[in-house]
């Protein structure tokens, strides 16, 4: 017989059975048809059920076959109690299914390795200086000059990479009006031969477009971008696009799955560094640069040689650095160079969320092991109801394994059936948090493939929870004593003792989850509410470019059109917007004294962008029309307190060091509030405004490429004018274009998704923590009260008052709370310099930090054990004793 | 429970040659043959013969069907695999030896 006929024997035990039975029988029969006595026949076969399970046996798989009496009799257990096990079913789910989801989004961000040969020979390199305010800052953009002294430095021992940051930029294909975004990234040729990567269609770039700066103007495709905005059409090669001033043809397609370098960007066209307008400054550090590390070469006499080219190129850079005091100089230069693996790549994303996405797969991890406690202490609950059960089970012969499997089905039908629950959440979830790390304008991408790395991750997981539920109470259950337990119970106390022991881990973890819960809440909090010291509402920024850089009055001429639209305000003009990220900073000299080393913020504004932002004029005057750069300047308050130590700014003088030693003369005739300059974290900057209108050194007007609108509707929701304003500005002057519009507010907004995805899921995650744990205590307490019943009976029958009852039911328990509190403040603040970085005014030894969490707890607990208190007091001795 | 077993472990053999000179025998046949054809010195006991033909069943040495005899009554009857042979000539051999062992066994003492 096959095994797949046994295994199909299993599911049809009863015919089985029927079949056995009827051979047995027919062979009396034939017996009783030789002559043979009836009953005597009969005795001569024995026991038949024994007989029965013997055949049996041999036909099918004995231990299937036990499994499958197990999860039968594992499931009618369930469905007994529906309410209970949905519960536990759900709240395991919800468990498994948020930690499956954590484990994917850490995966795809931090773990996956990229789609490369050797992705784990990869390291990207990084920079380490103690900062101004004293705390260690840590950049990884490099200079082209400096990338260039160290790849010869190391060569033979890895190759060096340059790899841009992807940017999002405008280009066209056709017509000049056809205008879309792309994700550009500025790449060495090398990058591709050194992954071993092969082109889907067309060449890749190689060594031979990294020679001549501007020389060669060709770009590969990703293959992502390939299908979505050309259909995998193959013609798509020798086609050509505008960016910028510069023209470029498509040369190829990159292979299937290679998305790039940045995890969390899928790259759409790939350009050769040569291209890039920084190539040849010793300034800009523009690109990131990676290092594939030859087999066999050891990390840290490469890291040291590069450190020491680096430190030298910027030894010898700063030589044309001047107004910069030696100990500043010396302070800027003490940088570290740190390699580090890049196996799944490098980018912001990564930075940024890392610590973010681990605190919250810790947190999700804190719920699971809740949600497990309290359906642990329900089966052990569960199984000392049936402590006879198991008893006679013993008694007629189950060997201990036998009892053992018999519990753990139990927990393997739970774990199950709530990790197919829990994938569906996973399923949805993971690209729902993804979705709220982005705005939906700038939409980054990481790619989520539900493959065997997960499946794996959730199969452990779900094994594990079986283990963590149905290990110990099949334990205890097939150590069970048949004599005491069939007698009416051995030591009631053992099963409690365990039962509390859990509650203080759950609180210990309810604890922890609340508290670092509070702390993310906090820091969103505090940091959506500080002010901004502008006005964001009502205010649109329109990113113009025009097709040919175009003067000043033709600027004027359009942002006076859109004056005129109905429902716009106020417009002004700059060459940035606040908040957007960038930054545009340099040395200030007061008197050609030397820089006390703080750097001023700078930027480039027309007559009415302070009216339009709502930035109060302190003294002085605004910029008005004819006003150019350089000449006039208007300072913020901090300028004037750092550099002019709070003294009237107004008609004083200072210059600012651009690179290479140029020096440039302003005169401050005004004097406005502060604003938060590039982000909502850092402290408020020295900034100087510069007219928007620049003219060069013979005083001739430049003309304008680019530049973004801030304009000031009357209406509450500035959005409904976009597509109006989009097509006023091209009606006004057809030369300009709008390439994109934001509002303010979604600006500043942007600066806390990260903290506002913390709190929000952080908050989520605490509240779901704080209610299982109460459903545990309620759950523990119930039972203790209803195993103690006859004790409590007799304590009342005595003629014990209610307190006293209320304080032998609770004290236990309570004690435990406190315990479980305890541990858990001291794991919160011992984890809580890991998550510092996150945290944004607030510390974890607040005392309200603390606080919270405790109060909550406290009172979470109270409202779990009213039920069961309230139980123990109306217990009436006589009907219990009587019970008995 | 089950009773001693007369056959001293040569039931699988017994049972294997019975089936090899008369193929499609029921239980009840196949224990009288053994009786009848020892000369009524072997007993099979009902308790072992079952779960022996089960057991050999499951492992492909014989194979059986359920037939309506003549007088109506359903039976199930067994008949030698090509596996059977092998295992009944294997047996065979194994039992010579042990006989033989044990023959010379008891000329020496």
């Amino acid at each position: 017989m096959s095994l797949w006929t046994r295994v199909g024997n299993v599911f049809q035990g009863r015919n089985l059975s029927r079949e056995i039975d009827e051979e047995l029988q027919s062979h009396i029969d034939e017996a009783i048809a030789e002559g043979r006595d009836p009953v005597e026949a009969r005795r001569a076969f024995g026991s038949v059920p024994w007989l029965r399970e013997e055949s049996r046996d041999a036909k099918l798989i004995p231990w299937l076959d036990s499994l499958r009496a197990d999860a039968i009799f594992g499931w009618r257990q369930l469905m007994k109690r529906k309410v209970a096990s949905a519960a536990a079913i759900l709240s395991l789910a919800l468990a498994i299914g948020a930690c499956t989801s954590a484990f994917r989004l850490i995966d795809a961000l931090l773990l996956r390795p990229l789609p490369v040969a050797n992705a784990g020979q990869l390291y990207a390199l990084s920079r380490e200086v103690i900062g101004f305010d004293g705390k260690l800052v840590s950049w990884d953009g490099w200079a082209y000059p400096d990338f260039l002294l160290m790849r010869a430095a190391v060569k033979g021992q890895a190759a060096l990479m340059a790899v841009s940051y992807a940017e999002r930029l405008d280009l066209t294909y056709k017509a000049e009006q056809e205008m879309e975004k792309g994700w550009v990234q500025y790449v060495s040729g090398e990058m591709f031969s050194s992954f071993e990567l092969r082109p889907a269609v067309g060449r890749l770039l190689s060594e031979s477009d990294d020679v001549k700066p501007g020389g060669h103007p060709y770009a590969v495709i990703s293959y992502d971008y390939w299908t979505r905005r050309f259909a995998q059409d193959k013609k798509v090669v020798g086609r050509t696009f505008r960016l910028g001033d510069r023209l470029f043809e498509i040369v190829g397609v990159g292979p299937e799955g290679f998305n790039g370098t940045e995890t969390g960007t899928v790259t759409d066209i790939f350009l050769p560094v040569m291209m890039h307008d920084g190539v040849l400054k010793d300034d800009w550090q523009w690109h990131r640069t990676l290092a594939r590390i030859a087999p066999g070469v050891a990390l840290k006499p490469l890291r040291a040689r590069l450190d020491a080219t680096s430190r030298a190129f910027e030894r010898e850079r700063a030589k044309s650095l001047t107004g910069i005091s030696k100990e500043i100089l010396e302070k800027m230069l003490a940088q570290t160079l740190v390699l580090e693996t890049a196996a799944a790549g490098a980018s912001g994303l990564q930075r940024d969320y890392r610590t973010s996405l681990i605190a919250l797969g810790v947190l999700v991890a804190l719920v699971l092991l809740i949600a497990c406690a309290n359906v642990a202490n329900l089966m052990t609950a569960l199984a000392a109801a049936r402590a006879r059960e198991m008893a006679l089970r013993v008694s007629i012969g189950a060997g201990r394994w036998r009892l053992v499997q018999l519990v753990l089905v139990e927990g393997a039908i739970l774990a199950f059936l709530a990790a197919a629950i829990g994938a569906v959440f996973a399923w949805w979830s993971a690209p729902f948090v993804v979705s709220m790390i982005n705005p939906p304008d700038n939409p980054a991408r990481l790619s989520l493939p539900a493959d065997w790395r997960v499946l794996g991750f959730g199969l452990a997981l779900t094994v594990g929870v079986m283990l963590f539920l149905g290990l110990m109470p099949a334990l205890r259950a097939s150590a069970v004593k048949p004599v005491s337990a069939l007698k009416g119970g051995d030591d009631p106390h053992a099963r409690r003792r365990s039962m509390h022991a859990l509650i203080a881990l759950q609180t210990a973890f309810c604890f922890l989850a609340l508290f670092v819960a509070g702390l993310f809440v906090t820091t969103f909090e505090r940091l959506s509410n500080r002010p901004t010291g502008f006005s964001a509402e009502r205010v649109l920024t329109l990113e113009t470019i025009a097709a040919r850089p175009q003067p000043a009055a033709v600027w004027d001429q359009v942002a006076e059109h859109l004056r005129a639209v109905p429902g716009v305000e106020k417009v002004g003009l700059a060459n940035m917007v606040l908040l957007s990220g960038g930054s545009w900073n340099n040395s200030i000299l007061i008197n050609g004294a030397p820089s006390n080393g703080v750097l001023a913020y700078l930027l480039q504004v027309s007559p009415g962008w302070r009216e339009a932002l709502r930035i109060p004029l302190i003294g002085g005057r605004d910029f008005r029309a004819g006003d150019v750069y350089p000449g006039v300047a208007i300072v913020n308050k901090t300028f004037a307190k750092v550099y002019f130590n709070g003294e009237d700014p107004i008609g004083r003088r200072f210059e600012v060091v651009f690179s290479a030693g140029q020096r440039v003369g302003f005169e401050a005739v005004g004097l406005v509030g502060d604003v938060a300059y590039r982000n909502m974290r850092d402290p408020i900057y020295p900034q100087a405004y510069f007219p928007f209108y620049s003219v060069d050194a013979k005083g001739a007007s430049l003309p304008i490429g680019e530049g973004t609108f801030i304009v000031r509707t009357s209406i509450t929701n500035p959005l409904a004018l976009a597509s109006l304003l989009r097509r006023e500005v091209p009606n006004a002057r057809p030369e300009f274009r709008v390439s994109g519009i934001r509002t303010q507010t979604e600006i500043n907004e942007s600066h806390t998704i990260r903290e506002r995805l913390l709190a929000r899921l952080a908050f989520f995650f605490g509240a779901v923590a704080l209610l299982l744990a109460g459903v545990g205590l309620y759950g523990v307490l119930d039972y203790s009260v209803l195993q103690r019943r006859r004790e409590i009976g007799i304590r009342m029958a005595i003629g014990a008052p209610a307190s006293d009852i209320v304080w032998r039911v609770t004290l236990e328990v309570f004690s435990m709370v406190l315990a479980g509190a305890l541990v858990g403040a001291a794991l919160g603040l011992a984890s809580a310099r890991y998550i510092e970085s996150l945290l944004y005014q607030v510390k974890s030894t607040d005392a309200e930090m603390l606080a919270l969490p405790s109060i909550t707890i406290l009172l979470a607990a109270v409202l779990a054990a009213l039920p069961a208190v309230i139980r123990a007091v109306r217990i009436d001795p006589a009907k219990t004793l009587r019970a008995d | 429970m089950p009773k001693p077993d007369s056959l001293q472990g040569s039931l699988d053999l017994l049972v294997l040659k019975i089936l090899s000179r008369r193929p499609r025998l029921h239980g009840y046949a196949i224990m009288s043959a053994i009786k009848d054809w020892s000369g009524e010195v072997l007993r099979a006991e009902e308790g072992t013969l079952y779960p022996a033909l089960h057991r050999m069943e499951e492992a492909g040495w014989i194979q059986a069907e359920w037939i309506t005899k003549e007088t109506g009554r359903r039976a199930r009857i067994y008949q030698l695999t090509a596996a059977g042979k092998k295992q009944l000539a294997t047996e065979e051999s194994r039992w010579q030896a042990v006989t033989a062992a044990v023959s010379r066994v008891l000329r020496t003492v």
